[in-house]
């Protein structure tokens, strides 16, 4: 049984395809990574398995619930949960309450309680706080548990993401180029952190640019060009497709190889 | 000891208390209560409108109009059905909450200057309709509202009045304080970070919007009530736009995302224009001055930038 399936998944924007009928099912406790040059549609994509975007023809399963047409938070309360390539931090907070942020389906209480802070809500807060913190640590931010969220660096906000979607406690994990703009020794870390989260018997969808890193952690690879699927497979695969290579270097290359 | 003097929910709330507390040994007239009794009702309705502004990123330049709502619905249903005022007051509420609700859910799904320019609306239609409609209203020379009554005692004299919208502002404080630390206040906060973050982390951010708005209109109604019986006599010239521009004012310069920073920022800009007198014809100039150099150097309002000096090199290492 697949965790999340698409069925002839389609988006248009002015009557330019972005993503043409793709369909795929992804299981469960696997790395399945999307990959494409510039402009193949894997954002798109992204943003539709999240809702932020819905669909101009096609379906979204998330196991047997038809996500189609819903809302990104809805989404969300269904298990889905992601970051975003050019970060989006609540720079208007601590760093701990971004991740406290997350928890927000599980700790969502009633307006009356809010304003009253019940000593159950106090509780729960308590909790919220700790388990923030524990998923910052998980992460590797133990150092910036006190700070403030707009004094952090690059790849600590990338993290932060992580662990903010993390706290959602999803079902399938979408990562957009989370080694995007980090040097080589932080997209090391990525890497033994989608390890560490797979062992946890997370599922992670990756979107990535850096092919070191796909083909380090992927299970599954899905190659997207023109919004098409090209290749689907395991990495080893996938890398020797000359029609992969080619949409990444040109015919002549394919070729050669 | 010290960390509990900066926590905003002990420490700056026993400094709230304390103020409220010890003004009446300085209050020597009743002129000087009177401007407090206006910097508290003000406040209250900046606490409300901060939630918004501040802390959910939304805007809105017509919370006048809810002031007014308030102010009219408790003058008409106790002037012209006896009602008594306190239950007048629950019935004027409960209709701006709802009033809200409908406006709200649609000119909410706007954003930036589109927002403010519907909610600017808001605020105008209020006021038009209360400077015509003189059958209920009294047109524009207004109406007369009887004072208002408490446990079957009725509320005069300036230092009851103080006692009573103290004790409110100090309830609206802790409310906004105790929701903005909340699941539902972070999800506020969020939207403000984040609209497209909130939403993936499980957020509905139409919903929040117009919760928020909601409150922030109660806040503006319950003031608007108090307000009308206060004062005795109400007219649509209190309802104007430029008072809804000064509720702003006073949020942004007292420091938006800080609830002290609302009170703060009421208080300043209440006492300020009466303070300037002493300008005589300058006084505009001064006022104008003062919040120039003000929004300058402090540009994210007193309160928030008054802390950073204090906090020094904690805030700048990144610590809250």
């Amino acid at each position: 049984m697949s965790l999340l399936r698409t069925e002839g998944l389609s988006k248009e924007f002015g009557g330019v395809s972005a993503v043409d009928g793709l369909s795929f099912a992804i299981s469960p406790g696997m790395v399945y990574s999307i990959i494409g040059p510039n402009g193949a549609g894997k954002t798109t994509l992204l943003n539709l398995l999240t809702g932020i975007y819905a669909p101009s023809g096609g379906r979204i399963f998330l196991g047997d619930t038809d996500l189609t047409g819903r809302a990104p938070h809805e989404f969300a309360a269904a298990g889905v949960a992601r970051t975003f390539q050019n970060l989006q931090v609540f720079f208007n907070m601590s760093a701990l309450e971004n991740v406290m942020v997350g928890r927000y389906g599980r700790e969502r209480c009633s307006l009356a309680t809010a304003l009253l802070r019940t000593p159950a809500l106090a509780r729960a807060e308590r909790a919220c706080r700790e388990k923030a913190a524990e998923l910052m640590r998980l992460v590797g931010l133990a150092e910036w548990l006190d700070a403030r969220a707009e004094a952090m660096p690059y790849g600590a906000l990338k993290r932060l993401e992580i662990a903010r979607a993390l706290a959602t406690e999803p079902r399938m994990l979408l990562l957009d180029e989370p080694a995007a703009g980090l040097n080589a020794a932080e997209m090391r870390e990525i890497g033994e952190l989608i390890g560490k989260l797979v062992s946890r018997s997370h599922t992670v969808v990756l979107v990535e640019h850096n092919m070191r890193l796909v083909m380090d952690v992927s299970d599954q690879v899905l190659v997207l060009d023109y919004g098409r699927k090209l290749a689907e497979g395991a990495a080893k695969e996938v890398r020797r497709d000359p029609r992969v290579i080619e949409a990444y270097l040109g015919s002549a290359a394919a070729t050669v190889h | 000891m010290m960390s509990w003097l900066a926590s905003p929910r002990t420490g700056g709330f026993a400094a709230l208390l304390a103020v409220i507390a010890a003004l009446p040994l300085v209050l020597s007239n009743n002129y000087f209560y009177e401007v407090a009794i206006l910097v508290g009702l003000n406040a209250i309705v900046c606490v409300g409108l901060n939630l918004l502004i501040g802390y959910a990123g939304q805007i809105s330049l017509g919370h006048v109009g809810f002031f007014g709502l308030g102010a009219y619905g408790s003058a008409i249903l106790s002037a012209r059905y006896d009602w008594p005022p306190l239950a007048a007051l629950a019935v004027a509420t409960i209709a701006v909450a709802l009033l809200a609700y409908v406006i709200g859910r649609p000119i909410l799904r706007l954003r930036g200057h589109y927002l403010a320019m519907a909610t600017l609306g808001v605020g105008v239609i209020v006021s038009i309709v209360a400077a015509t409609e003189d059958r209920w209203t009294g047109g524009p020379d207004g109406m007369p509202v009887p004072p208002f009554k408490l446990f079957g005692g009725t509320l005069s004299g300036e230092g009851a009045w103080y006692c009573v919208v103290g004790f409110l502002l100090v309830v609206t404080v802790w409310l906004s304080l105790n929701l903005i630390e909340s699941p539902t206040g972070r999800a506020l906060r969020a939207l403000s970070g984040s609209e497209v973050a909130a939403e993936v982390s499980g957020i509905d951010s139409a919903r929040h919007k117009v919760l928020v708005f909601v409150i922030s209109a109660v806040f503006a109604s319950v003031a608007g009530s108090l307000f009308a019986h206060y004062s005795g006599f109400i007219t649509p010239s209190k309802l104007t736009f430029l008072h809804s521009i000064e509720l702003v004012t006073m949020v942004v310069f007292g420091g938006v995302a800080s609830t002290y920073g609302a009170v703060v920022g009421a208080a300043v800009l209440t006492t300020l224009p009466q303070l300037l007198t002493v300008f005589k014809d300058y006084e505009m100039v001064a006022l104008g001055a003062i919040m120039m150099g003000t929004m300058i150097f402090m540009p994210k309002g007193l309160v928030p930038s008054l802390q950073a000096w204090a906090g020094g090199s904690r805030v700048r290492k990144g610590i809250p």
